[in-house]
């Protein structure tokens, strides 16, 4: 895969110091190693999957074989971009292909899609400073989940790579075969929407 | 600078993205447009919840199930000869 600039404006919520020394342990056989690594992502690369697939039984099967190509190839992960980076690409494309076959007549996700210009939302309400403090975590999550899985797979499938995977512009437009220009449309798309379907959740009139 | 160019320049905004010029631009509209510096702020919380956000913990079955299954399939590979 070819190095592309890595993203650098949020500091990495996913990476631990030590992945570079388990990631060289894994290579030379320490199967421990391996098991340190599934056990501190997968939680992640199944709510991945599960935010792609929308399907549990999906998920589980992606997350297994991500895991299991990830083993196989090993030796071809080269440190040029993060492990975690690199599973998420394997992980994408199993869910991808998983979600192709089940839905196959939807739109085609490096289609080009007429997104048109975004107009100015109607509901203008703020969130005071910490909204997300008002829920418990599980039910925190259940309402992210919920929210995103509304979105249509085009849209969903951009803002997980870009802004829950942490993925520059340019590698999300790798991952999915679409230019720059239109991960940057399908991302405004994606993050008004979410905003705006959040917004009943985090606006102050109606938890203060 | 309008309400509707703010919209249409969010995203390279909210990712620091742009040159000085527009950024400034927008930074002075957002000083005098209350709506605008709250679609601003919400959108970036929006990114940043979901950015922070822990995934859920696996059921501890599926947990064991999936590891089982999965070690299992790596073991088999590693007793294998290395083509």
């Amino acid at each position: 895969m070819n190095p592309v600039e890595p993203r650098q404006q949020l500091p990495s919520t996913v990476v631990k110091e030590d992945e570079p020394e388990l990631v060289a342990a894994a290579k030379a056989g320490d199967i421990s190693a391996f098991e340190t690594l599934v056990s501190r992502y997968e939680r992640k690369i199944f709510r991945l999957a599960q935010n792609i697939t929308q399907n549990r039984e999906d998920a589980e099967d992606t997350m297994q074989e991500a895991f299991l190509k990830a083993y196989q190839h090993l030796s071809e992960f080269q440190g040029n971009s993060r492990f975690y980076t690199w599973l998420v690409r394997i992980a994408v494309n199993q869910a991808l292909m998983k979600l192709r076959k089940r839905r196959p007549n939807q739109v085609s996700l490096d289609e080009e899609i007429e997104t048109g210009e975004e107009s100015m939302p109607r509901e203008v309400e703020d969130w005071g400073p910490s909204p997300e403090d008002r829920y418990e975590q599980s039910e925190l999550g259940k309402i992210l989940g919920d929210t995103i899985a509304d979105l249509d797979p085009p849209f969903r499938i951009v803002f997980q790579l870009r802004d829950i995977e942490e993925l520059s512009t340019e590698e999300t437009a790798e991952v999915l075969g679409l230019s720059v220009p239109a991960v940057k449309s399908r991302l405004l798309r994606a993050r008004l929407k979410l905003r705006q379907k959040l917004n009943k959740y985090f606006r102050r009139s109606d938890n203060q | 600078m309008n309400c509707r160019s703010i919209i249409k320049e969010l995203t390279n905004y909210l990712d620091e993205a742009l040159d000085p010029v527009l950024k400034t631009s927008i930074e002075k509209h957002l000083e005098g447009c209350e709506d605008c510096r709250v679609v601003v702020d919400t959108t970036r919380k929006t990114i940043q919840i979901y950015c922070n956000s822990e995934p859920a913990p696996l059921p501890e079955e599926t947990k064991v199930r999936l590891r089982d299954a999965l070690f299992k399939q790596l073991n088999r590979l590693r007793s294998q000869p290395r083509a």
